[in-house]
Formats: structure tokens, sequence, C-alpha cells
């Protein structure tokens, strides 16, 4: 029922909504007709596609892209979910910045800015706006899962607000992979990938590392010793990118990573602590 | 035909959310071999949009809750409809499968004493929801998650194959049910990222797909919502039943419109959240039902005392269940009290403080900021309802989750009909994922472990999976002959997109929150229409990754459950929970032990029947078994002449 025809293509001349309703909660702005480019392509290659698009009152750049979709490009490949900036799903560099697009808000942008969507950069495009993000479940399975305290059932477990919090905080995390992304330690260097958790699964490792009643150490398992060898730690060298693009806003770097890295540290150089882990290592493993 | 590739599983679950993640992990914890397949990646279901918690009487908060309540709490909420084994094994259950997620590394918010906070909501007596902040579908999910992989691991250490007993198949769609005479023998499958067929050969498969809500346009549902499994199931010849009955959530956002339907949680109200009108009123006192008049306040200064002091106030009635609330939503708009952009106003911002709201709703607060340019700590949100949750699904065997009639097929989660009744409680869906996702897992793998020999995959039936996917593509040519004027030119491909909408307005209009028989039969009409069209469906380019062709290939999905919705609706003439009769305004205790349950028309498991009148789906009236009388003891006499008929209480 849209009757926006688009003849004079800007500024809302007479393309307006109907007059019915919302006069008390300010202006609803007039329609206008957006340029958006968007890569297009697979594996072989790709470019940007120019589209002019209508855009309404209050819509964020996914609404733009399955507009396209419906309208222009039906096969026009995209991923997305919850459309609430919940399930993580449709990451994409949006002007260049790694971004939910269903947390872009159109007004951000000045109406005859043109609109630039291509696919995350770090990740292998399989087509259009998707991209194959198989390095991060890889990486998940390379982190010991959670190890439940030995001799406590189901039902018994007591934690406080305050010892669950930090840990709480990076569970928030959706999964959105823009941490991944942008952290400039795999951003341009595949080579480094195989080496490198990315900030993501190393703050995993942090969220496990912290959890009150993880038992890992128990079982013979140095999450801090683990963090450094196996999960390219010390790669890191804190600028912060991951916790500037978290959508979650979780201080990744901050809370996350600096600790471990300060664990980490204390680990490897005090003897005492060294020389325990030894031998209790010893102990339990076959 | 088309050589599809072959693996074989014992059980194969369809769908990683809640439900299907905790069937799988029973599933394989049972020996099974399991492969879980699902439309988009791994944790990223709709599961993650659950907000306010899950439902089970630990009683951390309040020691006076046992299952007993919780049992009483769900069939009044589901006025008396539910199938009262389900809400009684739902009831007991859920707390063991909570406590469990702590083992695999859950962190709920906690209670002063170090124990599982449990947060108010509607329709239950005491605090009962298991929460993290407004985010408890993620943890959910995320446990769940994490708890696959570790299981992975544990394979990998064993046989040094990660998916030696448990696999996942993100990204890819079933679209056949496959058997072997009566029996389930596998799963028809493409993958989205290429679009090759493949084919899951297995003696079990449990659906655990959600639900409709993606045939509406108002909905806090995401795409993946077009009642996959739903259709899956009829087609394998298992009847739905409840159909009639659709969950409106009160609380939707309406502006702007393009984030309109999306969810603000139930936690706002069972936190201290008011509705108010336009005028400022607090209208909900004027909208409690007889049912329910002794347990909720009748002036706003006991419900006030009554966050205080629960045990002598009575709740206020901010907290009915939601269909009560939406109806009250609905009216107070309809009578012209409604906020600007057509919603009430809900406020969150009197009772507390901006720190105890962003501590407590950290994701409205942010959703509301980010998307609407409203601070909740400071001012009112408008809201309106929006479709959200269907109670009717597949028939199922209430301690085994086993379809009805079809062998080898198992269905837990929204996609299993009868736990709910007529309406959801908010909480009962999580715990629900649990309860009977694990049950589905178990009971799949030991039917699986039961049979010498598994069924056999039938290539005619793999080949007319294939040819019926494959349409889309070939559209144009397939225009039929048949009621064409201008024979011999070919009608132009349909676009799926636009169909779509058309499907979504009409079932807004028509089949919505409050029905009238005229419409209903309207929108069965159009829906004959909409079918005629979507053969018609056309898409454009090659197969990988298109999503005009995933949504030509859903329309069938949304076209059959949609027509169930209508033709159930149309069916039951009373009111009752989830569905709304401005024509036959009042529940009737004869209407309480009928189940509508829809089949496919043409038992075949072929979609023959394309005409309006005729319809794909046929209807059956069944009648529920008596309450067990040990159960029915839980109620007071008077309570239960309001939902019983007379000669009940002599059987």
């Amino acid at each position: 029922m849209s009757t926006h025809t688009g003849t004079n293509g800007d500024a809302g001349a007479g393309a307006g909504p109907s007059a019915a309703g919302a006069e008390t909660a300010g202006a609803p702005e007039a329609a206008y007709r957006a340029h958006f480019r968007v890569w297009r392509g697979d594996a072989g290659g790709g470019g940007l596609r120019d589209f002019r698009v209508e855009v309404n009152d209050g819509e964020v750049v996914l609404d733009i892209i399955h507009r396209i979709q419906a309208t222009q490009a039906s096969d026009l490949a995209v991923r997305w979910n919850c459309k609430a900036g919940k399930c993580g799903s449709c990451s994409a560099e949006v002007n260049g910045r790694p971004r939910l697009m269903c947390m872009t808000r159109m007004s951000d942008f000045a109406r005859d800015e043109t609109v630039t969507v291509t696919p995350l950069r770090a990740f292998p495009v399989v087509r259009d706006l998707v991209t194959d993000v198989s390095f991060n479940y890889e990486k998940a399975r390379e982190v010991p899962a959670f190890v439940p305290p030995p001799g406590l059932a189901a039902g018994e477990y007591r934690m406080s607000q305050v010892d669950v919090d930090r840990s709480q905080e990076f569970r928030k995390c959706i999964e959105c992979y823009l941490c991944q992304n942008t952290c400039h330690v795999v951003r341009d260097h595949e080579e480094n990938k195989a080496a490198f958790a990315g900030p993501r699964f190393l703050m995993r490792v942090a969220e496990l590392d912290m959890h009150p009643l993880d038992a890992a150490e128990e079982s013979g398992l140095d999450r801090k010793r683990t963090a450094q060898d196996e999960h390219g730690l010390g790669y890191c060298n804190i600028t912060k990118c991951c916790t500037e693009v978290c959508p979650e806003g979780i201080k990744i770097t901050d809370n996350a990573l600096i600790p471990l890295k300060e664990r980490a540290v204390d680990r490897a150089y005090d003897p005492l602590v060294w020389l325990g882990n030894k031998i209790r290592r010893r102990g339990r493993d076959t | 035909m088309t050589q599809s590739e072959r693996g074989q599983w014992d059980v194969v679950v369809v769908g990683a959310g809640g439900a299907g993640l905790r069937a799988a992990i029973a599933a394989r914890e049972s020996g099974a071999r399991t492969a879980v397949i699902c439309k988009s990646l791994f944790g990223k279901a709709h599961t993650v949009m659950a907000e306010g918690g899950i439902a089970a009487s630990m009683g951390n908060v309040n020691s006076g809750d046992n299952w007993e309540v919780h049992f009483r709490d769900t069939l009044r909420g589901g006025k008396f409809l539910n199938q009262w084994r389900m809400a009684e094994l739902h009831a007991k259950e859920a707390p063991e499968r909570v406590w469990e997620l702590e083992t695999w590394g859950a962190l709920f918010d906690r209670t002063p004493d170090g124990r599982i906070s449990q947060r108010n909501f509607g329709g239950h007596q005491f605090p009962r929801l298991a929460h993290v902040g407004d985010r408890t579908g993620l943890e959910l999910i995320r446990t769940l998650q994490q708890k696959i992989v570790s299981l992975q691991q544990e394979d990998f250490r064993e046989t040094g194959d990660y998916e030696a007993r448990l696999k996942v198949f993100q990204e890819c769609t079933v679209t056949r049910i496959l058997k072997d005479g009566d029996r389930v023998s596998g799963a028809f499958c493409y993958e989205r990222e290429s679009g090759r067929f493949f084919v899951l050969g297995a003696p079990s498969v449990v659906l655990a797909t959600g639900g409709i809500g993606k045939s509406f346009k108002v909905t806090s549902n995401s795409w993946e919502y077009t009642g996959d499994g739903h259709a899956l199931a009829l087609l394998a010849g298992a009847p739905l039943i409840n159909m009639e009955f659709v969950q409106f959530h009160p609380t939707g956002m309406i502006w702007p419109p393009s984030v309109k339907g999306l969810l603000v949680t139930e936690s706002v109200r069972g936190d201290g959240g008011v509705l108010r009108n336009a005028e400022g009123k607090r209208f909900m006192f004027d909208y409690v039902p007889d049912v329910f008049k002794e347990q909720y306040a009748e002036s706003e200064e006991e419900g006030d005392r009554w966050y205080e002091d629960p045990d002598h106030n009575r709740r206020p009635p901010e907290l009915l269940p939601r269909d009560e609330v939406a109806r009250a939503i609905n009216s107070e708009v309809k009578a012209g009290r409604g906020s600007p952009h057509g919603g009430v106003f809900l406020d969150v911002s009197t009772r507390m403080t901006p720190e105890v709201i962003k501590r407590r709703l950290p994701s409205m607060y942010h959703q509301f900021k980010e998307l609407a340019d409203v601070d909740i700590t400071t001012e009112a949100m408008e809201v309106g309802p929006t479709c959200h949750y269907v109670m009717g699904g597949v028939a199922v065997d209430s301690d085994s989750a086993a379809a009805l009639g079809v062998p080898g097929l198992y269905a837990a989660g929204e996609v299993a009909g009868g736990m709910h009744g007529s309406n959801r409680l908010g909480g009962n869906s999580l715990s629900d994922l649990l309860v009977f996702g694990r049950r589905a897992g178990l009971y799949a793998a030991r039917y699986a472990a039961s049979l010498a020999v598994p069924p056999q995959v039938d290539e005619q039936q793999v080949d007319a999976a294939a040819a019926e996917a494959l349409r889309p593509f070939s559209a144009e040519e397939s225009a039929p002959g048949a009621g064409q004027p201008g024979a011999g030119a070919p009608t132009p491909a349909e676009n799926p997109y636009t169909l779509h909408q058309e499907l979504q307005q009409a079932m807004n209009d028509l089949v919505g929150i409050i029905r009238r028989a005229g419409e209903m039969e309207e929108a069965l009409e159009r829906l004959g229409r909409l079918r005629a069209r979507a053969r018609r469906a056309g898409v454009e380019g090659h197969r990988q990754f298109n999503p005009g062709w995933h949504l030509a290939l859903d329309l069938r999905n949304m076209l059959l459950v949609s027509e169930c919705v209508a033709r159930a609706a149309l069916e039951r003439t009373e009111s009752r929970g989830g569905h709304t009769r401005e024509d036959w305004p009042g529940m009737e205790a004869r209407w309480r032990r009928v189940n509508l349950h829809c089949s496919l028309a043409d038992p075949s498991g072929g979609l023959a029947a394309t005409g309006p009148e005729r319809g794909q789906i046929t209807l059956s009236r069944q009648e529920t078994p008596p309450i067990r009388p040990d159960l029915l003891a839980l109620f007071e006499k008077e309570e239960l002449v309001k939902y019983l008929a007379e000669e009940e209480f002599h059987e």
C-alpha cells in the first residue's frame, strides 16, 4: 500500500505517509529514496551493485536490504533472524564499519549519503553478504567445556551474584563475530588464524576461568596456560578494536583479555605455582 | 533422477532451538548416533528471543511453591484444555531440568543466599521464573550449544572425530519426512549454502521446529517460524491439535513501523510495570474475568502492596495470563483510549530506579533506546499485541512425545500441541522445551535401538521430494492449464515475497486476535487463491544461498498451517484462551474436552486438493480423556464448576 512512487526521488515531496495518527509523537519523517551499494558475488568474485530504494521513518539497514530483496533482487543472500540485536546473525560492514544491520538505523546517515554494505572481511565469502564463519565454530570446539565440581549434585550449586557478575557479562555475547572480524591479528593475516582463537573465544576462556564453580584446575586443566599456549592470547596487543565493535557493549579487552593476560603471566613467572602445577599434573595425567 | 548424498543416523532432530538441542543431548547420551539439522547457524535459534525466564517451581524465592501449584497455574492459564498429563510431567520435571543446566555451565541470576533467583510472571502464583536479566533464552541456547560441543569433545577424545556420534547440519532445511510403509525412514533436506540435496536416513525423527508466527504480519517471530514441523508432520500423516489457539503477546513494540511486533518482555510487568491508557488510567482492573476474580487485586493500592507483601495481598491484574491482557489492550484501543500510535502505555519508570531497570531489563533498555529513541528509565513505552506463539501443534503421546499414528516421529517444544491448552503462561515455554525435548530425544533413541533392521529409504519419495523442491526454478513453464481463460499463454511466475506479504495480511486481518465467522470464511477463500498462485511461485538465480527460493518452499508450509488455524478457528464456536470469537464470546464447558484434529485431506501425502472450497485440511473432533481424579483434587470444587461440565464430576 505504499504510495511512494519515487518521482521526485528526494526529501519527501508530497510522498509522506497518510495523515492518519501520529501527530503527537513528533512529525513522522517522510519516505525518501536512498542510494545503496551492496556487494554481490561469490567466492569466484563480485562487486558493488547500485540500488535506489525507499526508506521509511525508523528503519534500519536490514529493512532496506529486505526491501531490495523483495522488490529488486529476490536472490540477494543475507543472514538474519531476530531483527532485534539478540541473535547476532546479520553482521556485515556498513560503510566499512563492522555492524549488526538490524541495529544500524538509517537516521545515522544523511539522506544523500551513499550507504555501502559489504560482507565481513575476515571470513571467506559464500554469496553476497553471507560469509563462511566456520572458523568460529572450529575455535569454539577447541575451548574445553565447563568442568562441573565433583561431589556437588544438580540443585546444590550456590554462588553469589557478585561472583557471577563478570562471567555473566561475557555470556551476554551473541556470537555475531564482529570482534573476530575486526581483530587485526586475523583481519589481514590469514596465517594467524590457526594459532589464534580470537577475542570471542579468549573471552570464553576467561568466562570459564572466572566461573566460581568451574573445576578445571582440580581436573588438571590450567585455563590460563592454555589461553597463552593453545589459544594465542599472546598475539593480542590490547588495541581494543574488539570492544569498540561489540554490539552488546561487553568490555572484552578490559574485563576479559587483560585480566586473563595478567593471570597467565603470574602463572608463567611464579615458580612456586609452576612447580605446584607440575606436581599435581603428573599425579593426575595418564 | 538426482543422486542425493546419503547418511544413516539413529535419530535425526529437526531444529536446533531449546527443544531440538535438549532432544539431541538426550538421544546422544542414550547412545544414539544423532544428527541435528537447522535452518540457521548453530546457536542462532529463535529461543534466543525468549527473555523473561524458565518457569520451574524450585521455591527459591517463595518456599510455598511446588509442582502442584505450578500445575494448577498452568491449567488455569490454558483454561483447562491442556493435555493434563503433559502439564503434570512439565510441572514435576521442570526444576530438575533447570538445575541440570547449571551443571553444564549456565549462570542464572542469584538470590541473596546464592540459589537461582526467580521472578514473578503473569499467571504464576509465586515468583517462579529462573532468569538471567532479560536474556534468559540466550543463556539457555548457549548452555545447550556448549553442552553439545562438550559431548563432541568427548567423542573427539575417543574417536578422533568430533562428529562421530553427534553432528549439526547447520543452515540446512528439511522439506519432507520420508517413510517406509507407515514408519519414518528419514528426512529429505537441502543445504542452503550450496542448494544441494541430501538424505538423512533414520528410524527416528524428532520435530523441534518451533512455531508459525511468520504467517502473520505483526509478529515477534523470526523468518524461521514458517510452521515447517507442523507441515512436515501433516504431510507425513500425523494430525495437529489445538491449531485455533494462537497467542498474541500483549506487549509488542508498535513504533517505529519497522520494529512493529518486536517483543517487549513480560518481565517488565513481572517487575512492576503498569499498563495505562491515553487517559492515564490503569485499565486492567476493569478486565479481570470471573474465573480469576479471587486471585487478583481489586484496587491499585492492593496491587501495589502485593510487591512488598505477597502473602497478604493479591497480585495486580497486569499479571493476568497473556490472552486476557492482550484482549484488554485491544478493547482499550478500539474504544479510542489508545496511545498515539495505536497501543497503550507500559511504564516501569515509576517503580524502579534507572539503575535497577538497566540491571534487570538491560535488553529492553537497549532495544527502546537504540530502535525507538525512548528511554524506558524515564518514559513509558508504547505497546500493543503481537503474534507470539502457537499453542497448537503435533498431537503427541504425553509421556514419549511420539506423534500419533506415525511410528518413529516425535515432536517437542512449540511444534508439539497440547501442553499449554488454549493459552500458554509466560515462562512455560522454556521449561516445556527442556522437559519434552529431553523426553523426545530419549524415546526416539529407545525406539531406534529397538529395531533390528532400520526402515528403508524409498527412492521414489526422494525423487518426488527433489522435483517438488526444484519446481520454483521452472515456475513459468508449469502454469496450470485448468481454469486459464487465455489458454496457451503461460501465466507469469509469482513473486514469493509478494505472496508471503498477502498471506500475512490475510491472517492478520481475518484470523487475528478477535475473530468472526464471515472473516474466517473469507480467509479460507483467500488462502485457496494464494495456494493456487503459490504453485507458480518462481525465483531468479541459482540454487546457491538463494533466499527467494527458500521462501518459495516455505510458502507451502505457511499455507498449510494457516489453513489449519483458520479452519479450526471457524469450527470452534466459543471463546477460550488464544481463540476469541466476537460472535461466540462465551467459554462453553461442552467445548472443554473437544480437541480439533487437523489432518491432510489427501491422505496419500500429496497436495492434490488445491480447490479453494475444499482446501487441503480436514477436521475431526476428538474427546480428551477425563482429568485424573488426584489431579482434579488439587482444585476447589467452586473453581472447577467454572470450567467443567456437570457430567464430568460424576465420571
